[in-house]
Order: C-alpha cells, then sequence, then structure tokens
C-alpha cells in the first residue's frame, strides 16, 4: 500500500512541475470548449429566405412574423406563384422557401391541421437540415402556445426533430462531445505519454526490477490522472452550464458515475496503448489518430450517426464515445436517470473491463 | 552468489549471447569488459529478470532468474546503462521514491548509502536533472542501494564520467563490497579491468577469457616492446616503420608507449632500436614491458 | 618533419569566447588557437561545456560573445561558409542505416557538391582502403560497429575538409577497433587535415598533439601531452587529469 501512494504521490510530483502537463490538463478544455462553443457553432443567423403564401389569412401572418422575428431568418422575398420558386433559388441567395397552403386558417379550424411546406437548398444539406429544423421549431411553438388550451388536437403538419433543443442551440450539441474529447484526450493519452515516457527515460527498466508489480504501476499511472480528470470535467460542465446556458436537468450523482465510468475506460485505453508505445511520440501519434479522430467523426459528436453510411454505423457502435455522448444527452438534456442509460452504461463498463483486463495481460514485466 | 550456465540469448538472427558461463562468488567485485555489442547489457538484464534466456540458466544466490523472478527483484539492486532517475524530481525525492517502491524507508538503510548519498546531500532539493555527471552517478547508486540488496549489478556506470568521479566510483565499490555486497559490473575500459577482483573478458557474446587481472595479464606468453618516442609529432611516422620490420607482429600504440610483438623470440631491444636509428628515429627508447589486459584482449580476439 | 608549425595562422581562432543559455553560462571566456595539420584533443567530462563549445566552432549554433573564426570565416556572419569547410563525425549520427554504403556515399558527395567523376573515382579508392568493396550495395545498418565508425569517419572526409570535427568517435568499440580507427586519424593529419577530437579514452589524449581540458566550461589546461605530464608530475594523462581535477578543490 506504501509503494502504491509513493507511486502516486511520485506521479503527482511530475504533474504539477511539469508546465506543459498543467497547460494539457487544465488550459486546453477550458480553450477547446470555448472554441467549440463560440467558434464552430452550428448556429445560424440571418439566413436569407423567401415566403410564397397562398393563403394570406391571420395565421400565416402571425407565423410569418414569428419567424422572421427569430432572427434566423431574413426575407428575401415575398413570392407570388409556384413557378417563382425555382429561379429564386438558381439566384443562389435564398437558402430556404416556405409555402403555406391554401386556406391555411380555415382548415386548420375544420380539419385540425394544416401544411406548410419547406422547401430547402439542399446543396448545403447542413445548413438545409438546420433551417428546416428551426422553421419547424418555430411553427410547433406558435401552435403549441397559441392553442394550449384546446382539447381537440390542432396540428400544422410537420415533423419535430428537436424536441429538447428546440432551437438548436450548437453549445447544446457541443458540450457533450467536447466533455468526451477532451475526457479522452486527457485520460487516454496524457497516461499512454506518462508510461512511454518511462520507457523512453529508462526508469521502467528500474521500476520492472523493483518488487512493484504490474496493478500497482498501472494504478499509480491511473489514479492521478482519474482524479484530475474528473476535476476537468466538473469544470467543462459548470462552464458549459454557466457560458453556454446548457442545463444539467438529470442528476448529479448519475452524472458524476457516468462520467467517472467514461473516465475509467478512457484510462484503460490508454494504458492498452502504452504496452505497445515505446516513446511518447508513438503514444501521442497512437492516442492522436486512433482516438481521437473516431472521437471526433464517428461519435455522433459532430456528424449524426443516422446520416453515416451503413458501415460506419455499425463501426461507431465500437466507439465508446458514442455511447458516452448518448448517455451524457440523455443525463443532461432530458434529464434521464438510470433507468434510461443502463445499456449506455452496459456497454461502457464491458468495455473499460475488456481494455483493462486486455492491458493487464499485455502489460509486460519483462523488457520483451 | 551468481552462477551462469551454457546462457545463450538471440535477437532475431542475431546471437547476442553465445553460451556464457561464469560464476561470482560471494562479496567479490567481478567486471564484465568488452567493447559494445559484446552482450554484456544482454547478459546483466536477464540477470536481473528485465529479459528472458534462450538456453541455459542463471541463479542468483541459489534463486532461478526465471522461475524466482519477484524473490530476485528484490535482493538485487541495478543500476541501468543509461542515467534512469527521475529528471524532474529532486535528489532527496528520487531517493524517497526509490525507497518506499522497494517497501522500505531511506533511514532503514542509510547506514550502507551514508558515505555515498552524503557527499550529495548538500543538493537535496536540486533537481535530478541539474546534476553533474559524477553527482548523478552518485545518486544512482544511492538508489540501487536503499533496499539493501545482496548483489549489486551496474552497467556501465563509469561510462561518460570524468576521469576523477570515475576514480571515486571505484572507491565506491570497493568500500561496500567490504560491507559484504557482491558487485557485478560492466565496462568498455579495459584499464579499470585492474579494480576488480576477477574478471570476463567478452567479445561478440562469447568469453574470451575469465580470471583475476593478475593472471589474465600473466597469460600473455609472448616477449613484448615498448617504444618510446620522445618527440612526439615523430610517433606516427615510428609506428609506420615498426609495423615495416621484419618479424614483427603487431604494433599498437598504447598512449605514448607503442607495444610491439614478434614472430622471432629472438628480437630484442637492442635490434629494435638499431633498426628505427637506421631509419632515422634516434630519440627513441626501447625496453621490454610486460602486457596488460587490452593486450592480452587484442590477443585473443584475433585468435578467435 | 613537424606536421605543426606554430608560425602558421591558425586554422581555429577561438578568443574570449562565451556563450550562454539564459543565465547558464556553458562556454566561459574560451582563448585558444588550432593550428593547420593539427590533431587537436578536447577533453572534458560530459556536460563541461564541450559540446557546445564543438557546436559554435561547427557553425551551429552562434556564439554570445567574443572571437571566433574557422578556415578564416568568422563565426557569426559566416557560419555557412564554415559547414562547407569542415567535415563532422559524432559517435550518435553520422550514417543513414537504411541505405546502402554506396547510397550513403553518394549522398554525402552530393551534399558538398563533389562531381560525380570526383565522387567514383575516390569512391572505390575509399572502399579499397577500408576493405568494404565487396560490401557498397549492403545496408550500412547490418554492419559491425567498427566498420560503421570507419565508414563515417571516411566519409566526414570525403569532401576534404579544412577541419575534421570528431566527437567521441571511438566510444565503446574493441580496442583492436579502435587503434586502427586512430591510424586513419593519424593518416587524414598527415594529409594535412586539421582533427578536433573529442575522447573519454585517456590514453587516446596522448595521440593528440596538443589538448585542452575543460571543466565547468572552462578550459583548465592547454598543452602538449607531454609538456602537461610534466607540469603535473604525472606519468599519464589519466594523472594530469587527476591532479588537475585536486587543484581545483
Amino acid at each position: 500500500m506504501n509503494q502504491l501512494l509513493g507511486f502516486i504521490k511520485k506521479e503527482f510530483t511530475h504533474i504539477f512541475r511539469d508546465t506543459r502537463t498543467m497547460v494539457i490538463l487544465f488550459g486546453i478544455p477550458i480553450i477547446q470548449l470555448m472554441l467549440f462553443g463560440y467558434v464552430i457553432t452550428t448556429e445560424i443567423k440571418d439566413a436569407r429566405i423567401a415566403i410564397l403564401d397562398h393563403s394570406n389569412d391571420n395565421v400565416t401572418r402571425e407565423i410569418k412574423n414569428k419567424i422572421l422575428s427569430s432572427g434566423y431568418f431574413l426575407l428575401e422575398a415575398n413570392l407570388l406563384q409556384e413557378n417563382e420558386i425555382d429561379p429564386i433559388f438558381k439566384k443562389g441567395d435564398v437558402k430556404q422557401v416556405i409555402v403555406f397552403e391554401r386556406n391555411f386558417a380555415q382548415r386548420l379550424e375544420r380539419e385540425g391541421k394544416a401544411n406548410i411546406q419547406v422547401i430547402a437548398d439542399a446543396s448545403d444539406p447542413n445548413t438545409a437540415q438546420m433551417l428546416y429544423n428551426y422553421t419547424n421549431g418555430i411553427v410547433q411553438d406558435y401552435t403549441k402556445k397559441k392553442y394550449a388550451g384546446f382539447t381537440i388536437p390542432v396540428q400544422i403538419k410537420s415533423e419535430v426533430r428537436m424536441l429538447y433543443n428546440e432551437n438548436m442551440v450548437g453549445a447544446f450539441m457541443f458540450v457533450p462531445g467536447t466533455m468526451a474529447l477532451i475526457l479522452m484526450l486527457i485520460s487516454a493519452m496524457m497516461t499512454s505519454i506518462t508510461i512511454a515516457r518511462e520507457k523512453e527515460m529508462g526508469t521502467m527498466e528500474i521500476l520492472l526490477v523493483s518488487p512493484l508489480k504490474a496493478p500497482h504501476i498501472i494504478l499509480g499511472k491511473v489514479a492521478p490522472y482519474l482524479l484530475l480528470s474528473v476535476i476537468d470535467a466538473f469544470v467543462v460542465v459548470f462552464l458549459g452550464n454557466v457560458v453556454f446556458g446548457v442545463p444539467i436537468r438529470g442528476s448529479l450523482f448519475v452524472l458524476a458515475f457516468l462520467v467517472i465510468l467514461y473516465i475509467s475506460m478512457a484510462l484503460s485505453l490508454g494504458i492498452l496503448i502504452s504496452t505497445v508505445a515505446n516513446s511518447q511520440q508513438v503514444a501521442m501519434f497512437i492516442s492522436g489518430f486512433a482516438l481521437m479522430l473516431p472521437t471526433i467523426l464517428l461519435s455522433g459528436f459532430i456528424y449524426p450517426i443516422e446520416n453515416m453510411p451503413y458501415a460506419l454505423q455499425i463501426l461507431s457502435n465500437f466507439m465508446p464515445p458514442r455511447w458516452f455522448i448518448d448517455a451524457l444527452k440523455q443525463v443532461m438534456l432530458k434529464g434521464n436517470g438510470l433507468e434510461y442509460i443502463w445499456p449506455n452504461i452496459l456497454i461502457l463498463s464491458a468495455m473499460t473491463i475488456f481494455f483493462l483486463a486486455l492491458s493487464v495481460k499485455k502489460f509486460k514485466l519483462r523488457l520483451e | 552468489m551468481i552462477r551462469i550456465g551454457n546462457l545463450e540469448k538471440s535477437y532475431g538472427e542475431q546471437k547476442a549471447l553465445k553460451g556464457i558461463t561464469l560464476d561470482v562468488e560471494n562479496g567479490e567485485i567481478f567486471g564484465l569488459i568488452g567493447p559494445d555489442g559484446a552482450g554484456k547489457t544482454t547478459l546483466m538484464r536477464i540477470l536481473v529478470t528485465l529479459l528472458l534466456p534462450d538456453k541455459g540458466f542463471a541463479t542468483i544466490n541459489g534463486l532461478d532468474v526465471v522461475a524466482d523472478f519477484r524473490k530476485i527483484r528484490t535482493m538485487v539492486g541495478y543500476m541501468p546503462g543509461r542515467f534512469s532517475l527521475y529528471q524532474d524530481l529532486t535528489v532527496a525525492e528520487n531517493l524517497q521514491f526509490f525507497a518506499t517502491v522497494f517497501g522500505g524507508t531511506v533511514e532503514a538503510n542509510y547506514h550502507l548509502i551514508k558515505d555515498i548519498y552524503g557527499q550529495i546531500e548538500p543538493f537535496r532539493n536540486r533537481l535530478a536533472g541539474k546534476l553533474s555527471g559524477g553527482m548523478k552517478q552518485k545518486l544512482a547508486l544511492s538508489c540501487s542501494l536503499i533496499h539493501a540488496p545482496k548483489v549489486l549489478i551496474l552497467d556501465e556506470p563509469t561510462t561518460g564520467v570524468d576521469a576523477v568521479s570515475r576514480k571515486e566510483f571505484w572507491e565506491m565499490l570497493n568500500n561496500l563490497r567490504h560491507k559484504g555486497i557482491t558487485i557485478l559490473v560492466s565496462t568498455p575500459y579495459m584499464d579499470e579491468a585492474n579494480l576488480c577482483d576477477r574478471v570476463a573478458l567478452l567479445q561478440n557474446g562469447s568469453i574470451l577469457s575469465i580470471d583475476t587481472p593478475a593472471k589474465i595479464n600473466a597469460s600473455f606468453k609472448r616477449k613484448m616492446l615498448g617504444v618510446k618516442v620522445v618527440n612526439t609529432s615523430q610517433r606516427y611516422g615510428c609506428v609506420n616503420l615498426l609495423k615495416e620490420m621484419k618479424g614483427v607482429d603487431s604494433v599498437f600504440s598504447f598512449g605514448d608507449v607503442i607495444h610491439v610483438t614478434f614472430h622471432h623470440a629472438d628480437i630484442d631491444e637492442i635490434i629494435v632500436r638499431e633498426y628505427l636509428f637506421g631509419k632515422g628515429q634516434q630519440d627513441v627508447l626501447v625496453e621490454e614491458i610486460s602486457a596488460g589486459i587490452e593486450d592480452v584482449f587484442m590477443e585473443l580476439m584475433q585468435k578467435n | 618533419m613537424d606536421r605543426i608549425n606554430p608560425e602558421r595562422t591558425p586554422i581555429i581562432k577561438v578568443e574570449n569566447l562565451v556563450k550562454k543559455f539564459g543565465s547558464f553560462v556553458a562556454d566561459d571566456n574560451l582563448t585558444f588557437n588550432v593550428y593547420p595539420g593539427e590533431i587537436f584533443g578536447f577533453l572534458g567530462a560530459n556536460g563541461a561545456g564541450k559540446t557546445t563549445a564543438i557546436r559554435m566552432i561547427c557553425g551551429l549554433l552562434e556564439p554570445t560573445s567574443g572571437r571566433l573564426e574557422v578556415a578564416g570565416y568568422d563565426g557569426y556572419h559566416e557560419r555557412e561558409k564554415i559547414k562547407r569547410n569542415i567535415g563532422y563525425m559524432s559517435q550518435k549520427f553520422s550514417l543513414y542505416e537504411d541505405l546502402t554504403i554506396y547510397e550513403n556515399i553518394r549522398l554525402f558527395a552530393g551534399i558538398y557538391g563533389i562531381s560525380r567523376k570526383v565522387r567514383l573515382e575516390k569512391t572505390d579508392e575509399m572502399l579499397k582502403k577500408l576493405q568494404l568493396e565487396e560490401s557498397r550495395n549492403k545496408l550500412v545498418g547490418g554492419l559491425p560497429l567498427g566498420w560503421k565508425q570507419k565508414l563515417a569517419f571516411s566519409l566526414a572526409i570525403f569532401h576534404h575538409p579544412k577541419v575534421v570535427f570528431l566527437d567521441e568517435p571511438s566510444g565503446g568499440v574493441d580496442p583492436l577497433t579502435r587503434r586502427t580507427f586512430w591510424d586513419l586519424i593519424n593518416e587524414a593529419a598527415h594529409q594535412g587535415i586539421t582533427i578536433f577530437v573529442t575522447t573519454h579514452y585517456m590514453d587516446e589524449a596522448e595521440y593528440c598533439d596538443r589538448v585542452a581540458i575543460m571543466s565547468e566550461g572552462k578550459i583548465v589546461a592547454l598543452d602538449t601531452p607531454a609538456a602537461l605530464k610534466a607540469k603535473y608530475q604525472a606519468d599519464s594523462m589519466d594523472g594530469v587529469f587527476l591532479k588537475i581535477a585536486r587543484n581545483k578543490e
């Protein structure tokens, strides 16, 4: 036990004495969060649209007002006929055309539903999708508020996708993703590098020759980073909440449990990497390439999994961050508890145990 | 204390050890002497349980280096070839760390390292990376001693260290031997062989010879002359002249003396002096000398 | 037949040379001359400041202050010219292990702008001397250490530089190879190439015409081995070293 404590103490000394490590540990998470939150935000402002209102009644006028006052859209033109739609897209400025059907208010009142057609310029599919979602959100919001007291359901036909993020605020999507990325970076990369450094400096030779056992060395390496990663996770959650208003609707306890589980998984991965990497550079390369890219690309962090080719969708199932991000969103944004996220927990636990077992098995007690 | 029998080890195609057999007695300083690539490091790594041998056996204090590797790790002190301490920890922190890793305390075995550590203790709060070569070496030795090992295995501890620190280091080893610690040390410096109780000369994974330095020196049976050229700028010319001389076997420079051996035992210093004189080298001293480890090493190398 | 003539212009002129890294003084006020054709030994423990000094003299590092002239070129403004006129070999890196012997030769010849004709001629001559003709298309990585060192040295003087810098060239090789290596060095010196060499082997210090001993960034002794031995009343350079260290304390 004393051996382990001595080891952990040494590890902390390394960390606190190395400014670079400290910057990576505490500077990068904040910078990354701000970057993703502000710069690479998916929010769109002042997109030019055109409206073709066949009905022009008080309901459509109200909806139009809502849409145009949302801040997302700028009215480029009011169209009068269907055949004007094509030319206006071809001109290129207009990203979306909203078409209200004839007798809109009338149908809504009589049949309880009316149709809005949204035509988008899909040459930029992401923007198109987003604008469509914005529009839906606004229309939905309008119906909800206006007909709140009605017993007969009133529906303006449109599919609501972003139920819990009506306005698709960018940060809401990015905070969980950034957290997955940062924790992966710190936990996996830093542990693999610190073990590789001992090999590079030759100190591993001495550690191996000492009576320390593999679990001692592994635990001693992992413990400080577990603690620091947890601190980092809370910094991210806190900043996300304060700066970007990302809610924490679920229980803090469940959140903490989820985060610690994910960190443990990342740490195990880091140790696994270090068993094959003999230098800091190789460790950095493997963790950068094998972990960062999948975390960014295949986890649903930036690109929705549903939009991926089938093969990549299958592949994404093997990416731990996918399950973490999904669970994190459920807990933070929906307020779901363990009864909803247990499959994710189960999968992450299985992955952790798998990586840990593999790395303890692969950890060499000799030089070969 | 250490028994090694027919030990073999290969890295892929390359044979690092080709059947090494040697015993190290309790309480002696045993030197592994040989150039890079002779197999010194491989042999030591097998002994400290870092590598597995392909064939043969090795035991320390009766414990097998493969089967009983855990027990061996508690009783062996090891200093690898490179400076292998934490450069970002202080002198005191390094020592403290290695003491705890071995499950002990600095105080418990302080008497063992007092003479060595005492010299660097004034710098106890300095980072190990900022120490001079000699001080690093003392710290590394202290760290490898802090768990009171029975056997000390030192891989080229004096390489790249200045002459003074080297001398001090051998004095420290001598003191440790008196405390009953068995020491296996490797070095590429042939002159350090004389500071060991016994040595093994290693070349290309094989042992050329094992014995006390005196006996190894005595194993050189042929006559050898030492030629000293007073005007040093003419030494190179003199070497070339000697190489051309009839009946000469080998000509090697050893510092300021040229060692010459012959095919015929009847060539003596007078003949050599006259030969050189005749070639215009008047200012030379020629006398019969006894061979050193390096002469023996080169002779054995050429034989193999 | 003295090779070295102190009357001649020095090939390396160092005067009050200082190199600082931040507040750390790596080289403190070095002053010495090296003459053409001389074998100049540069001794001292690791960390004494040898490497920094060599890097400045080779034009790799700009001095902090002091005068430096190598082969007639200024150590501040003409570092590129200095590099063209010197050869360099260190124990750690000299050859590309994944290229063949011939490819290494072609590369080095190319770097120093040696014409194809001269290269082909010199290559044959050199390989013959080293007895490596058979192995010209073998990878350097597979050669024994001793051969690599000889080859590296031959390449360092392939373009017939005015000075060649050897940084611990014989570290860790067997005693036989070490001596054949010094034969090569002597031969080069007799061809007029100035040799600037660092070593940890004290017997090798004896092979130098003059040696400078460095300690803690300063030159603490500089003379011929014989004169140093006489001055410190020692019978070997090892003894000189020990006496100097004692005097310091």
